[in-house]
C-alpha cells in the first residue's frame, strides 16, 4: 500500500529521474563486476566510489530542499545532521576494527587507548551491534532536529534568524567534537576502518555494494520526498513557505508541518552521512564546518529550489567541479565557488533546472515588449 | 693670588685625585686577585668581602665569576672577562670594564669554582643588587628574596631596609625581611607573628602560598594566625579574580564590539545578512599590514603612529569596498534576505582567495606600537596596554558611531530609511544612496575594527572568518536596529565567556555560551532590545 502511495504520488518526470538513478546505481556495478579491468567498458571502483560520494551529497541536497525550497526554512547547519549519521557510523566501523587497531586493545579504539581511557563511554555501548548502530543513525540526528525545531517552531523564530541559529548549532557541535574530552576522536575524528557487515571496506566488492546502496538511497529519498510534495500535505508545506502568517489564519498548524518536515529532513541527511562515511574512509570534526552547510545550500540552489530533480543535479556537478578544479586550478576554486554564489543568485534564481523556463519567459517578455 | 700659587695648587690637587684613583683600583685590584687565588676557603672570604665593598664593577665580575666566565691572562695576570664570539673570546678588562681585545679560550686560565661557591656567589650578587643605585633593580632583587627565602640573605635584608628612603621598595624589603622570618627556625615567635600580619598586607598569590605553608606549623599560636591570615587573604583574592574575568570579559566584549557593530549597522538598519562581514575587518587588518610595511621601507621613525595612519586607510579601503558590493550585488537583492546571505558568503569566498592570492596563506605579522605593549598592576589585575586600548578604541568608535546617526543628516536619513524606507523615499530621501552610503559605513566600521583585530589576533586570509558567527551572535542577542542593545549583548557575553572558562575551558565555555544564545532566541526572537513599532514583518 505504502509503495503504492509512494508512486502514484509522484510525477510522470520525477518517475524518469527516478528510473535514471537507479540505472546509474546498477549500470556501473554489473560493469565494474563483469568486465575484466582492462576493457573499455569497465569502470574502475575509485569511480565508483568517487560518485558514490557525489550520490550522498545529492541526498543532502535533496534533504536541504524539502525543508528549504519547499518549506522556506533556510537551515545553514544540515551539514551537522550529516556528520552526526556519518559519527553514528563511524562509531560502528570503529567498533568492527577490534584488536587491529595499532594498539591492538579489543574494546577501546585506538585514539582511546592514546588518550587514556581505561573504559568505552556509556554513549558507545551498543555501536559494536549494526542492528544497534543503524537506527542510531536516524535517531540522533531526528532527535537534534526535534529539539531545535520543537522550540524554534513554537517560538516562531524564522527567516534568518532560524539560519543563524542553526548556524550557531553546527558551529558549537564542531566545537565539542574538536574537543578530545568528548570521546569522539577530537580533531582527528575516526579512520582506518576495516569492516562493514563483516565485509572488508577497501575490498572492491564492498565499494561496488555501497555506490550500489547510495543510489537506492537516493532513489529511495526522490520517491519520498516526490510523495510528500505531491499530497496536500505538500500544498500546505509550500503554502506555509509563501505565507506562513495567512496559513497561520486559517487555522493550520504551521509549527507541526515544518517540525514534521525539518526532522524528517535531519533523519535523510543522517542516512547519507552515514553511508558517505564507508566510502571516504574518515569523519571527523571538519565535517560541522559552517561553510559545509552552507555549500550543501548552494548546490540546491545551483540546481533548482523548490524542484526535486535539481539538487541532485546542482550536488553532482558543483562537486564534480569542485573534484576537477581543486585538482586541476587549486587557486581558482574559491573563486569559482564564490563566483558561482553571487551568479546563481543574481542570475539563476531558478537554478540550471528552471534555466529552460527562465529563457522562455524572457523570451515571450521581449516578444511582448518589441511590437509596442 | 700669585699664578705660581695656583699652578702649585692644582698639582696638588690632581696629585690627590691620582692617589685617591689608585688607592681605589688598588683596592678593587687586590679583592679581584684575591677572588683567583687560593683555596675555595680563601676565595669564599674574598667574594663576601668583593660583595660587602659597595663596589659598581663587584655585580658583574661576581655575575662573571659564577658563570664561569671570569679568566686570567697569563701574559699580564690580567683578570678579564670573556664573552664567546665564534671560536674567540671577546674580554673586558673585569676592573674596569673596557674592552680588552680577544683571545682563543686556550690562551686563558678560567677561574674555577665549585657548588658551595656558587651558592655564596648567588647571595652576593642578591645582597649586592639590594644596594643598587637604581631603585628598579631594588625592587626587583626584593621581589626575587621574598620568593627565595634563604635565611642567609637576612642580615643583607635589614641592612638594605635600613638604608632605604623610598617607601614602597622599603615596604619591599619589610615583605622580603617577614617572609625570611616566617621561614627560618631560629626567629622567635613574636617576630612571626609579626611577619604573618606584614605578609598578609602584601596581598598576593605568592603571600597566600607562604601563609598556607605556615599554617601548618606545630606552634598553635602562628597557626591560628597564619590561617586566619590565609583565610582573609584568600576572599581579597577572590575578588581579585573575580574582577580580572570581568577586566577580561570587557576585554573580549571590546573585541566582540568592535566586530560586531559594523554589522548592526548593515544587519539591523538595513536587513542585510552580510556574511562577508567578516572579511572586510580582515581587509582592515591586511591594509594596517601594508601600511607598517610602507611605513618600515620609507620612514621608520613614523613606526609608532603606524596603527593611526592605518585607522582612516582601512576605513576607506573596507568601505569603498562595501560601497562597491552594495551597488553590484546586494541592490539587486533587497527583499531577499537568504539570497542576500549566499551571495555575500559568496564574496567572502572570493576576497578571502584574493587575499591568499596577493599576500600568500600564511600569517602576517603586525608589530605592536611602543605605546601598545607592555602591561601594569591595578591591585592584582594585570592590565594589558594593547588591550586597554582595544578597549577604548571600542567605546570611541560606538560613541562617535552613535553621534552619526543622531547628529548628522547622514544618520537622519538612515534612521528614516529603516523606519519606513516607502514614506522615506516619497519624502524626497534618496534611498538607494542611503542605502549605499550605509553598507559602506558598516563595511567602514569593519576595517576599523580590522586594525585593532591586528594586535590580537593572527593576520591571515581566514582572520575574518573566526569572528563572523560571534558576531552574529552578538547583534541577535542584543537586539536588532539598535546599538545600545549591541554593546550591551557584547560586554555580557564577553564576561560571561570569561567567567565560564575556569569551570568548563574555554572551548566547552564557547559552547555553553551559543547553546544559551540558541535557547534565548527561542525566549525572545527579537533579543534582549527589540524595536518596537510595526516593522515586524
Amino acid at each position: 500500500m505504502i509503495t503504492r502511495f509512494l508512486w502514484q504520488g509522484v510525477d510522470r518526470k520525477l518517475r524518469w529521474f527516478i528510473a535514471l538513478v537507479l540505472a546509474a546505481g546498477i549500470v556501473p556495478v554489473l560493469l565494474n563486476l563483469f568486465t575484466p579491468p582492462g576493457s573499455a567498458l569497465h569502470v574502475p571502483a575509485w569511480a565508483l566510489q568517487l560518485v558514490g560520494k557525489y550520490l550522498c551529497y545529492a541526498a543532502l541536497a535533496l534533504a536541504v530542499d524539502l525543508v528549504w525550497g519547499y518549506c522556506g526554512i533556510l537551515t545553514l547547519g544540515h551539514a551537522a545532521f550529516f556528520a552526526l549519521g556519518g559519527y553514528c557510523m563511524g562509531m560502528y566501523l570503529m567498533r568492527q576494527i577490534g584488536s587491529r587497531g595499532v594498539y591492538g586493545n579489543p574494546i577501546l579504539p585506538d585514539f582511546m587507548v592514546f588518550l587514556n581511557y581505561k573504559e568505552l563511554p556509556w554513549f558507545w555501548r551498543g555501536f559494536d551491534h549494526f542492528w544497534f548502530a543503524a537506527p542510531m543513525i536516524v535517531i540522533v540526528p531526528s532527535v537534534l532536529a526535534l529539539a531545535l525545531g520543537w522550540f524554534a517552531f513554537r517560538s516562531r523564530v524564522t527567516g534568518v534568524y532560524l539560519s543563524i541559529i542553526t548556524q550557531a548549532m553546527t558551529f558549537a557541535l564542531m566545537l565539542a567534537f574538536f574537543r578530545n574530552d568528548t570521546g569522539l576522536g577530537g580533531n582527528n575524528g575516526m579512520t582506518d576502518f576495516k569492516d562493514i557487515l563483516g565485509f572488508p571496506v577497501q575490498a572492491d566488492g564492498t565499494r561496488a555494494a555501497l555506490y550500489l546502496a547510495s543510489a537506492l538511497m537516493l532513489a529511495l529519498f526522490l520517491l519520498i520526498a516526490g510523495a510528500i510534495v505531491g499530497s496536500r500535505f505538500g500544498k500546505a508545506l509550500t503554502a506555509v513557505r509563501d505565507a506562513e502568517s495567512r496559513m497561520r489564519f486559517l487555522g493550520y498548524r504551521v509549527e507541526g508541518y515544518k517540525l514534521f518536515v525539518f526532522v524528517l529532513s535531519a533523519a535523510m541527511a543522517g542516512i547519507a552521512g552515514a553511508l558517505y562515511v564507508p566510502q571516504v574512509g574518515i569523519i571527523n570534526p571538519s565535517e560541522f564546518a559552517p561553510g559545509n552547510s552552507i555549500e550543501a545550500v548552494l548546490w540546491v540552489a545551483v540546481g533548482g529550489r523548490g524542484t526535486l530533480i535539481g539538487p541532485v543535479i546542482g550536488a553532482v556537478l558543483v562537486n564534480w567541479a569542485k573534484t576537477y578544479l581543486t585538482g586541476a586550478l587549486p587557486e581558482v576554486w574559491l573563486f569559482a565557488l564564490g563566483g558561482l554564489f553571487i551568479a546563481v543568485t543574481l542570475f539563476l534564481p531558478r537554478g540550471v533546472v528552471g534555466l529552460w523556463a527562465q529563457l522562455k519567459a524572457g523570451r515571450e517578455r521581449s516578444r511582448r515588449v518589441a511590437p509596442a | 693670588m700669585t699664578p705660581s700659587r695656583v699652578l702649585t695648587g692644582m698639582v696638588s690637587l690632581i696629585t690627590a685625585l691620582a692617589l685617591a684613583g689608585a688607592a681605589v683600583a688598588g683596592d678593587l685590584g687586590t679583592l679581584v686577585v684575591n677572588l683567583t687565588t687560593g683555596g675555595f676557603g680563601d676565595r669564599e672570604t674574598a667574594i663576601n668581602a668583593l660583595a660587602a665593598s659597595g663596589e659598581p664593577r663587584a655585580a658583574p665580575i661576581l655575575e662573571a665569576l659564577g658563570a664561569g666566565r671570569l679568566y686570567v691572562r697569563p701574559a699580564d695576570k690580567a683578570v678579564v672577562i670573556g664573552k664567546a664570539q665564534g671560536n674567540q673570546l671577546d674580554l673586558t678588562d673585569a676592573l674596569t670594564g673596557k674592552p680588552a681585545g680577544t683571545a682563543s679560550e686556550d690562551a686563558l686560565q678560567r677561574v674555577r669554582i665549585n657548588n658551595r661557591l656558587r651558592g655564596v656567589i648567588d647571595d652576593a650578587v642578591g645582597s649586592l643588587t639590594l644596594l643598587s643605585p637604581d631603585p628598579r633593580m631594588r625592587r626587583s632583587a626584593a621581589d626575587s628574596l621574598f620568593k627565595q627565602r634563604s635565611p642567609s640573605a637576612l642580615p643583607a635584608v635589614e641592612h638594605a631596609l635600613a638604608a632605604e628612603k623610598d617607601a614602597g621598595i622599603k615596604r619591599a624589603f619589610a615583605e622580603a625581611r617577614a617572609s625570611i622570618i616566617l621561614a627560618s627556625n631560629d626567629a622567635s615567635k613574636a617576630q612571626k607573628l609579626e611577619a604573618i600580619s606584614v605578609i598578609r598586607g602584601r596581598g598576593d598569590r605568592d603571600a597566600m602560598g607562604f601563609l598556607q605553608a605556615a599554617a601548618s606549623s606545630s606552634d598553635a599560636d602562628i597557626k591560628a594566625a597564619a590561617t586566619a591570615a590565609a583565610g582573609s587573604l584568600n576572599q581579597t583574592l577572590a575578588v581579585w579574580e573575580a574582577a580580572q574575568n570581568v577586566w577580561y570579559g570587557i576585554s573580549l566584549g571590546s573585541v566582540l564590539l568592535l566586530a560586531a557593530i559594523g554589522l548592526a549597522i548593515t544587519f539591523g538598519t538595513m536587513g542585510v545578512i552580510n556574511m562577508a562581514h567578516g572579511e572586510m575587518v580582515m581587509l582592515g587588518a591586511y591594509t594596517t599590514f601594508v601600511v607598517q610595511q610602507v611605513i618600515l621601507a620609507y620612514a621608520p621613525g613614523l613606526f609608532d603612529a603606524s596603527i593611526v595612519i592605518a585607522l582612516p586607510l582601512a576605513f576607506l579601503v573596507a568601505g569603498v569596498i562595501g560601497v562597491l558590493i552594495e551597488r553590484s550585488v546586494i541592490r539587486f537583492l533587497y527583499g531577499r534576505p537568504l539570497d542576500t546571505l549566499l551571495a555575500t558568503w559568496g564574496l567572502s569566498l572570493v576576497l578571502q582567495q584574493a587575499v591568499r592570492t596577493i599576500f600568500g596563506p600564511t600569517n602576517r605579522e603586525v608589530r605592536a606600537p611602543s605605546w601598545m605593549s607592555g602591561s601594569f598592576l591595578v591591585g592584582q589585575i594585570d592590565v594589558t596596554y594593547g588591550r586597554l586600548w582595544i578597549v577604548v578604541f571600542a567605546l570611541l568608535v560606538f560613541a562617535v558611531l552613535i553621534l552619526v546617526l543622531r547628529k548628522t543628516p547622514l544618520g537622519l536619513h538612515m534612521r528614516a530609511v529603516t523606519q519606513n524606507r516607502p514614506m522615506a523615499a516619497a519624502m524626497g530621501i534618496r534611498t538607494p544612496r542611503v542605502d549605499a552610503l550605509t553598507f559602506g559605513l558598516g563595511s567602514g566600521i569593519a576595517g576599523l575594527a580590522g586594525v585593532a583585530l591586528s594586535q590580537i589576533d593572527n593576520v591571515s586570509p581566514n582572520l575574518g572568518q573566526g569572528y563572523i558567527i560571534d558576531s552574529f551572535m552578538v547583534v541577535v542577542f542584543g537586539g536588532v536596529g539598535n546599538l545600545f542593545g549591541t554593546l550591551l549583548g557584547a560586554t555580557a557575553l564577553g564576561i560571561a565567556n570569561k567567567f565560564l572558562e575556569p569551570y568548563a575551558g574555554a572551548v566547552l565555555g564557547k559552547i555553553l555560551v551559543l547553546v544559551f544564545i540558541i535557547l534565548f532566541i527561542q525566549r525572545r526572537p527579537r533579543g534582549m532590545f527589540a524595536l518596537k513599532g510595526r516593522a515586524v514583518e
